[in-house]
């Protein structure tokens, strides 16, 4: 599981033998001493912005389990339980199963008391966020090229703001940000503010036109330039429209002929206030183009973000990175067992 | 998806059917499926427990035990329980003698309340006549000011903002005396989304709402929004005691759970419904239409209310003369084809209609595309053509196909599905009931 930003992307830096990047060249040296230098801090402050945030969340749900947990694992346990989860919006059929499973292990002796109760749980929903495919972010191309795309009102934007800042301010890559939101008023003027504070280059287009000519452009563009990384928006869009889900299918493939094998990374947006609907989005966004990873935003609210757990189980997406607030640095690499802890602590 | 909650129900108690009566065991399988259906429409988990304690009380009632179809009696108790739970009947949003009077926004970060507010002015502008201003105190989100700007412009309302320079009270404020001296009847007063759970911005919207005094203060909600709705719902009535309710996004397919526990939790009735892109796709809202969607038992109230706002009165009476005496055109037909097509996709009207709704039907591609190419095809003929299509002979077609982009074989088909629809209005008028399912398939 990511747990750091230098697991979560895949670079060219250390090619095979890790002591590569030390040998490298005085900058790049420079370069990574720093980041190991600020690293720990930088995550010491990250995370108990993350534990604070997340702290409000518990306190709803962690009221309910931390009433079982002292208790003897009967009835009334498995119940509380259940409904922990599906306040959580882990949605019914997973908290079935998980609830099952506990309630068969303590039947079977393996568990005894709240505490293991707790632990097993906590191990259980973040086998559950694990999925088989890649829960990293592969850099390595010339440009690598991610998409964003999702909902009205997920997020998008900001996200793209606060990984344009990562890539661009934090890691030193050259970024170019497309602007793939023509339809929405003012959705160019709110990402041209985000690319701004994260001084990296925005390509535009016209309002209303075509959004994959506008990605065409910001990947010429990075050529030219030699950028590192291409960040593409989208407009926000309800799965439920196909026509949108066309425009969506069609801008892929504008990028797909300019590079082979792009888009590299492909991310959905889900609000964690989102409930049962969200596996649908990622269902339906995933027929339009192959979703290859979930941002879950706006985890700093009460929402538990629980829908995640359905959507890694059943469609086999990870989870790739969180918000936490609105400032920059609120992008976080999602890590299963913290997601699982805060769902269950 | 599940399937709609309904059937399912039917299919539950089907069996009961063979022995007439329903029992106490029957019932209990059936909330069972209730309680889950709910729970997969994001109603809140508490709620759902209240709320299938309320069936099962009024489904033991004298009235269903012994009754002929049971499932259907259940369907019905629970159509009507939910309408209950969510107001019993539509509620108009009042705005008292004061003029301009206030309407506030408040909602989460991406609830839709800069799109919602936008389309409250319309409604108000269209409908009522009243003369409507936009106040743009999103002075946090980048470019929201400009957003309001856009869509408030569109809506045909005046905006006022001053940029993000001043705070949002300041701004509220200084609108409210700018709407007053315009005599504007309404003000609607956008606000940054903002996280219950932060103190600051609370304590802003809050300030925001004592400066302007509002008559109605509506919370913006995501009909998409789990289980925390009521988290959400209950900390903003807590604090700025909103009034009503604008349920947004509900063109996606998620059942509204949410809306349903915020009327539970908080007793604030939903008061409009906003669905889509453009600016009149906003609803007043209607709680029994809210609980068949939720039941998956189509919202046929809706569709006709569709119908009746899109279809011109004097056009319908000119298309009636027009059937009678056999003169509808290809030109008629492309109008009509265009109308229904301003109500929507063709899928979400089929979405609408009562056991369409969790029907393979209704889940159908409609091929829109095929809509596409038949009013391209149409547009490609002289109006000569379209008046008398038997004169189009083989060069014509050619030049019709090329012209539209499709086939030879495309334009025979539409003229010969034409030659047949006016056959069957021929039958219609006449009185007679043709049998549309042979016709259909001497269309294909």
């Amino acid at each position: 599981m990511a747990r750091d930003w230098d697991d979560l992307f895949i670079r060219d830096l250390p090619p095979a033998d890790p002591d590569a990047a030390h040998g490298a060249g005085g900058g790049e040296a420079a370069s990574a001493a720093n980041a190991a230098v600020s690293a720990p801090a930088d995550s010491r402050r990250v995370f108990r912005r993350l534990r604070e945030n997340l702290t409000r969340t518990r306190q709803a749900l962690g009221a309910e389990i931390q009433a079982t947990l002292f208790e003897r694992l009967d009835e009334h346990t498995w119940e509380r339980l259940e409904e922990a989860l599906i306040a959580a919006d882990v949605g019914a059929p997973t908290t079935a199963a998980v609830v099952e499973r506990l309630e068969r292990e303590a039947a079977g002796g393996e568990l005894e008391g709240g505490e293991q109760l707790t632990a097993r749980l906590a191990e259980l929903l973040a086998e559950l966020a694990h999925t088989d495919a890649p829960d990293t972010i592969d850099l390595r191309s010339r440009p690598a090229v991610i998409l964003v795309c999702g909902v009205n009102g997920t997020g998008k934007t900001t996200t793209i703001g606060k990984l344009a800042w990562r890539l661009g301010r934090e890691l030193g890559l050259r970024v170019v940000v497309a602007a793939g939101d023509t339809f929405r008023a003012a959705a160019v003027e709110q990402l041209e503010r985000w690319t701004q504070r994260a001084d990296v280059e925005l390509v535009k287009g016209a309002r209303g036109s075509d959004p994959g000519a506008v990605a065409f452009d910001a990947i010429g563009a990075a050529r030219a330039r030699g950028a590192d990384v291409v960040v593409v928006d989208t407009a926000g869009r309800l799965h439920t429209q196909d026509h949108l889900m066309a425009e969506l299918a069609k801008v892929r493939r504008v990028i797909a002929k300019q590079i082979p094998g792009a888009p590299h990374e492909t991310l959905l947006t889900i609000d964690a206030t989102t409930g049962h609907n969200g596996v649908r989005q990622a269902k339906l966004f995933s027929q339009a183009t192959p979703v290859s990873g979930i941002v879950l935003t706006k985890l700093d609210g009460t929402a538990k973000g629980g829908v995640a757990l359905p959507i890694a189980s059943e469609l086999g997406i990870p989870v790739k990175l969180i918000g936490v607030g609105e400032a920059l640095e609120d992008l976080r690499p999602f890590d299963a067992a913290e997601f699982a802890r805060a769902l269950v602590s | 998806m599940f399937d709609s909650l309904a059937d399912k129900l039917q299919a539950t108690l089907a069996d009961v059917r063979s022995r007439g009566t329903l029992r106490e065991q029957d019932i209990d399988v059936a909330l069972r499926e209730i309680r889950l259906a709910l729970l997969e429409a994001d109603v809140n988990f508490k709620v759902v427990r209240s709320f299938t304690a309320d069936v099962r009380e009024r489904a033991l009632g004298a009235n269903v035990i012994g009754q002929l179809n049971p499932g259907h009696q259940v369907v019905k108790i629970v159509a009507e329980a939910l309408t209950d739970l969510m107001g019993g009947t539509a509620q108009e949003l009042t705005l008292g003698s004061r003029r301009p009077a206030v309407v506030l926004m408040a909602g989460l970060q991406g609830s839709g309340k800069t799109t919602a507010a936008a389309k409250l002015a319309r409604l108000l502008k269209e409908q009522d006549g009243l003369s409507v201003g936009l106040a743009a105190c999103d002075v946090r989100r980048p470019a929201a000011v400009e957003q309001l700007v856009a869509v408030g412009e569109q809506a045909g309302a005046t905006v006022y903002e001053q940029g993000v320079e001043k705070g949002a009270v300041e701004t509220a404020k200084w609108a409210l005396q700018r709407a007053h001296s315009d005599a504007r009847d309404v003000l609607i007063v956008d606000t940054s989304g903002r996280l219950h759970v932060d103190a600051e911005l609370m304590a802003e919207l809050v300030a925001v709402r004592k400066a302007v005094k509002p008559h109605a203060v509506l919370l913006v909600l995501d009909a998409m929004t789990g289980q925390d709705a009521v988290a959400v719902a209950s900390a903003f009535a807590e604090q700025v005691a909103f009034d009503g309710v604008i349920v947004s996004k509900l063109d996606g397919d998620a059942r509204g759970g949410a809306a349903l526990s915020v009327k539970a939790v908080t007793d604030r009735p939903i008061l409009f419904s906003s669905t889509g892109e453009k600016l009149d796709a906003f609803e007043r809202f209607h709680p029994e239409r809210m609980a068949r969607r939720i039941l998956g038992m189509g919202d046929v109230l809706s569709l006709v209310e569709k119908v009746e706002r899109e279809v011109d009165e004097t056009d319908a009476v000119e298309l009636e003369r027009k059937l009678r005496r056999n003169e509808f055109t290809l030109d008629d037909f492309l109008s009509q084809l265009k109308q229904v097509r301003r109500m929507g996709s063709l899928g979400s009207l089929l979405g609408m209609i009562p056991g369409l709704a969790g029907n393979r039907l209704a889940k159908m591609d409609v091929d829109e595309g095929e809509l596409d190419r038949v009013q391209a095809i149409i547009l490609s003929m002289t109006p000569g053509e379209r008046r008398r299509p038997e004169i189009v002979n083989g060069s014509r077609r050619r030049r019709i196909a090329q012209g539209s982009g499709t086939s030879v074989h495309a334009v025979n088909q539409l003229i010969k599905q034409f030659g047949q629809m006016q056959k069957l209005m021929r039958g219609l008028v006449a009185g007679k009931m043709p049998d549309l399912g042979a016709l259909m398939r001497q269309a294909r």
